[in-house]
């Protein structure tokens, strides 16, 4: 279990990155507590595994040091790293029994024979294969093959990290509930350091007590659940995370007022200067109120998505998306308040900080 | 895939079932029917039962090229087999030297079997040949024309070249095929080279290496042209493997009813130690 | 707290373990840096024997026979110009050709609706249909040598390239049936479905759709129908007696009646590797794939 920092980390995969958009991963800079429950989160092709296999030894990156509690294991294998990783096709050494897989990574590094058994009779009963123990992982069904992935993490107990590349891939979605239960379960009992990389946010906000969010190669906000629901730190974050995303709209800065269209916005705080950016209100539609008052909206469709209805408006030609309780209704001429409790202003997609 | 249960599959089958039945079963019948007659020429046949069996079965000629064949297959596999793994485990994965690998390994495959006998046929004689000349000239005494012994080396020798290739291509297909992820799980675990090898390079191998040694196990088994171009059967009876032996029988003798007889035999072998090898390698599989 | 007991255990006694594990791979990378010369060499000595036939397809007889020689001191054509002036010689290019083609086509043909029916129904006797198949692969030509001889005979087909198109069918239809039925497996099912709520009726489905999803592994059937069919001599040569001889045949008995002009049996062998090459190089791509269905 250790803590990692990862220290100005920059990674190409062609040979001699020239520009920003050579990286695969512009520049990570961050430190990340010993046992902490990470998620990565991101679309397809952000940098997420790059970042995952930079921390387990399999890349080593273009630039920058990965330290495990304050010690360069940059130039490591990964063997030396003493990480586990859990990949997104569950993989088993298919002509061994379940517990010579559990066994493998001890025998590797000469545990003695006794021990070794000690130590997997502990895991099997940690992950429930107790009953299958003596069989062949060949022909198991894909989410016991990838518990047993996750036992050969488990296994060596004095293991730094525990990585997982988007783990849940091939399991049945009911299995899928019941092994992430069951991997928070694990982190609580035994506090490893644990990394899952996944795309799916559900995923990512059950699993993680910190999100880290990545969009183009670049970390974009780390936060907790909460954080990235209320104060999305990018506008990507808004839109990822929550479901529908954030609204995003173009507005102009008045001191403390923002200006959409004609009406005018009262903002918590006044922003600082947005001069030659683009500047972007964004409001989460749990945040957007519909009733009489405030500024008038056409209302495309509702949709009923069983406790509550999402209604799709517009408000000045921009596509206007706001949560409504299953009983409220729709009034016959609509209006929108904002509640400034849930306004963000953003900057050329960034967060910018409101004053007062 | 599920599939559905439809007779009238079979018209789509008929065309070629034909097509090889007019060239297996007429000559297997015309082969059975010689076995149980015999003759004294001008067309005249008569019921000789299973003498022609009987005799095959206890000549000694006949045990002699069977062993030869046997012994032949046996080290052909063990050489081409381990041969064959090893050199597809350090073939590249990607880039220009796949293709430029591929082309040149496939080469001997694609060439005659009788210019490959012709070719090793030159390549070994000690006057003219690059093998043989080189090899006295070391002060080898090797001549495959007088020598038992030099004349089976190089029968072998030829094979390897011939048909290692097939092996290495069979495993290669069956190596790349293996994802990324197993690689680097087995590094993660601290597997040894030799572990990625046992436990993740063979099991994947295994379908294809079945395929390997029958096809090579039944061709080595049915060999006629190659050593028959490079040493006629000789010297002596050396090389004299089951297959030229019987065309000796039967075009060279004109003991059709024997060589019948010993067809028979000959083909019911190869189709028993197939289906051997092949039940053995599947129970093989089956328990990992 | 037992786990973390034994996590200071396992770390004391891995310790070493863990070091030595890394050497062992910083060991076998530096191993597998040299790992391209194990192919490197095998193709240099598959090589060899090849680059012997061309050094002396190059040589006057007087000159392989005379002083031994790496390369030809003296080069020449002529041993080439006997092959191309000569019709014994350069029509057994061309009847090989012809048969070979003739094989290739009348085998895929066949094999294409039999290969469909075997991966997708269940018909009554289809695996023994197809373990029969499967044994003709396994039929020694030599047992077949002199049955086929009478048979066609019978059908007055002796000396025709279509007798050794046919007779090799024998063993390239049911390894075109194995190939395609890997192909055509890979292919779902619903495609099929698809196709016939479009309103397609089967053999236009077949030909309009369903070739063109297979082509490689056509491709592929093709290519090992070529092979087989180039490199069989036993039935070839049974079968044929001038008019349809193959370039392979001719040369086994040129040798033998004109005895010893190595210079001309030399550049004939190196001419019939030149059409495997070309084909190899043509379908080089497919070749992996068509091993990695692990079919052939």
């Amino acid at each position: 279990m250790a803590r990692i920092d990862l220290d100005h980390i920059r990674h190409a995969y062609m040979p001699n990155p020239a520009r920003d958009e050579d990286y695969a991963l512009r520049e990570v800079h961050h430190s990340w507590d010993d046992g902490g429950a990470y998620a990565l989160l991101g679309p397809s092709g952000c940098g997420k595994t790059t970042l995952l296999n930079i921390i387990s030894g399999l890349l080593t990156p273009s630039e920058g040091k990965i330290l495990f509690d304050g010690r360069d294991v940059t130039g490591l294998q990964p063997e030396e790293r003493n990480i586990a990783q859990v990949f997104q096709f569950p993989v088993v050494y298919d002509t061994m029994t379940v517990s010579d897989n559990l066994a493998f990574p001890l025998r590797n590094r000469g545990m003695a024979e006794a021990e070794v058994k000690k130590r997997v009779a502990e895991v099997l009963e940690m992950i429930d294969l107790g009953d299958i123990a003596h069989r062949k992982a060949r022909g198991l069904t894909a989410d016991l093959k990838q518990k047993i992935s996750l036992g050969r993490g488990l296994v060596r107990a004095d293991v730094n990290a525990i990585l997982f590349d988007e783990p849940l891939t091939v399991i049945d979605p009911h299995m899928k509930w019941q092994l992430r239960s069951q991997l928070k379960l694990l982190h609580r009992r035994f506090g490893h350091t644990m990394v899952y990389v996944t795309h799916d946010q559900t995923e990512a906000l059950t699993f993680a007590d910190k999100v880290v969010v990545m969009y183009g190669g670049e970390i974009v906000q780390i936060g907790t659940p909460q954080e990235l629901f209320e104060r999305p730190s990018h506008t990507f974050v808004g839109y990822f995370i929550g479901s529908p995303g954030m609204n995003v709209l173009p507005v102009t800065l008045e001191g403390a007022n923002a200006r959409l269209g004609q009406h005018s916005i009262v903002l918590p705080g006044a922003a600082g200067p947005t001069i030659g950016k683009r500047t972007e209100l964004g409001i989460r539609p749990e945040f957007v109120h519909l009733g009489r008052e405030g500024m008038p909206v056409t209302i495309d469709k509702i949709e009923d998505v069983g406790r509550q209805k999402i209604v799709r408006a517009a408000i000045e030609g921009h596509e206007l998306a706001i949560v409504l309780d299953e009983d409220s209704s729709v009034p016959a001429d609509p209006h929108v308040t904002f509640d400034p409790a849930g306004i963000n202003i953003y900057a050329d997609d960034w967060r910018m900080k409101l004053g007062g | 895939m599920d599939k559905t249960w439809n007779n009238k599959a079979w018209f789509m089958v008929l065309p070629m079932l034909l097509l090889v039945a007019f060239s297996a079963v007429i000559p297997l019948m015309t082969v059975v029917n010689y076995s149980v007659q015999d003759t004294f020429g001008n067309n005249q046949f008569f019921w000789a039962g299973t003498d022609w069996f009987s005799d095959v079965l206890s000549s000694p000629r006949f045990h002699d090229a069977l062993m030869r064949n046997l012994l032949f297959s046996g080290i052909i596999l063990l050489i081409e087999v381990p041969l064959g793994i090893f050199i597809a485990l350090n073939m590249p994965r990607k880039g220009l030297g796949v293709p430029f690998c591929l082309v040149f390994m496939s080469l001997p495959l694609l060439i005659p079997w009788n210019v490959v006998g012709t070719i090793w046929q030159v390549f070994g004689r000690i006057d003219i040949g690059l093998l043989g000349y080189t090899l006295n000239a070391l002060g080898f005494d090797y001549n495959y024309v007088n020598d038992p012994f030099d004349a089976w080396v190089t029968v072998i020798v030829m094979d390897v070249w011939h048909w290692t290739s097939l092996v290495v291509l069979l495993c290669y297909a069956g190596l790349v095929s293996i994802p990324d992820a197993y690689y680097q799980a087995a590094k993660i675990d601290g597997a040894s080279r030799w572990s990625v090898f046992r436990y993740i390079q063979l099991p994947k191998m295994n379908r294809v290496l079945l395929i390997a040694v029958l096809l090579r196990f039944m061709d080595s088994f049915m060999i006629y042209t190659e050593p028959f171009v490079v040493t006629g059967g000789g010297p002596g009876n050396a090389t004299t493997f089951l297959s030229i032996d019987l065309v000796k029988t039967a075009i060279g003798q004109f003991d059709v009813g024997p060589a019948a007889a010993m067809s028979l035999i000959y083909f019911l072998i190869i189709l028993l130690l197939s289906w051997v090898f092949y039940t053995v390698m599947v129970t093989n599989d089956a328990k990992g | 707290m037992t786990v973390s007991g034994n996590a200071t255990a396992a770390t004391q006694t891995t310790d070493a373990a863990t070091a030595a594990m890394a050497r062992r791979t910083r060991r076998s990378n530096a191993i597998a840096r040299f790992s391209f010369l194990v192919p490197v060499i095998y193709i240099f000595l598959l090589m060899l024997p090849i680059y012997w036939l061309m050094n002396m397809s190059f040589k006057t007889n007087s000159e392989i026979l005379g002083a031994f020689s790496l390369w030809p001191r003296d080069p020449t054509i002529a041993n080439y110009m006997v092959i191309f002036t000569d019709p014994a010689w350069y029509n057994g290019y061309i009847n090989s050709i012809i048969y070979v083609v003739m094989n290739m086509v009348i085998a895929v043909t066949v094999a294409l609706p039999a290969a469909y029916a075997f991966s997708r129904y269940r018909f009554l006797g289809d695996k023994h249909l197809f373990f029969w198949l499967l044994t003709n692969r396994m039929a020694p030509p030599a047992v077949f040598a002199l049955p086929f001889f009478q048979l066609y005979s019978a059908f007055g087909l002796i000396d025709t390239h279509i007798a050794v198109a046919i007779a090799h069918c024998l063993f390239n239809v049911p390894l075109a049936v194995w190939i395609l039925e890997g192909f055509m497996s890979g292919v779902p099912k619903e495609i099929d479905e698809t196709a016939y709520i479009d309103g397609y009726s089967f053999p236009k489905f077949f030909v309009k759709i369903f070739v063109p999803l297979i082509a490689s592994g056509i491709g592929v059937a093709a290519f090992f129908c070529f092979m087989f069919s180039w490199v069989e001599l036993l039935i070839a040569r049974t079968l044929t007696v001038t008019v349809a001889k193959p370039i392979a045949a001719t040369m086994t008995r040129t040798v033998s009646a004109s005895g010893l002009d190595w210079g001309v049996l030399a550049a004939a062998g190196v001419l019939t590797i030149i059409p495997g090459a070309l084909v190899i190089w043509f379908v080089r791509n497919y070749i992996a794939k068509g091993f990695a269905l692990g079919r052939v």
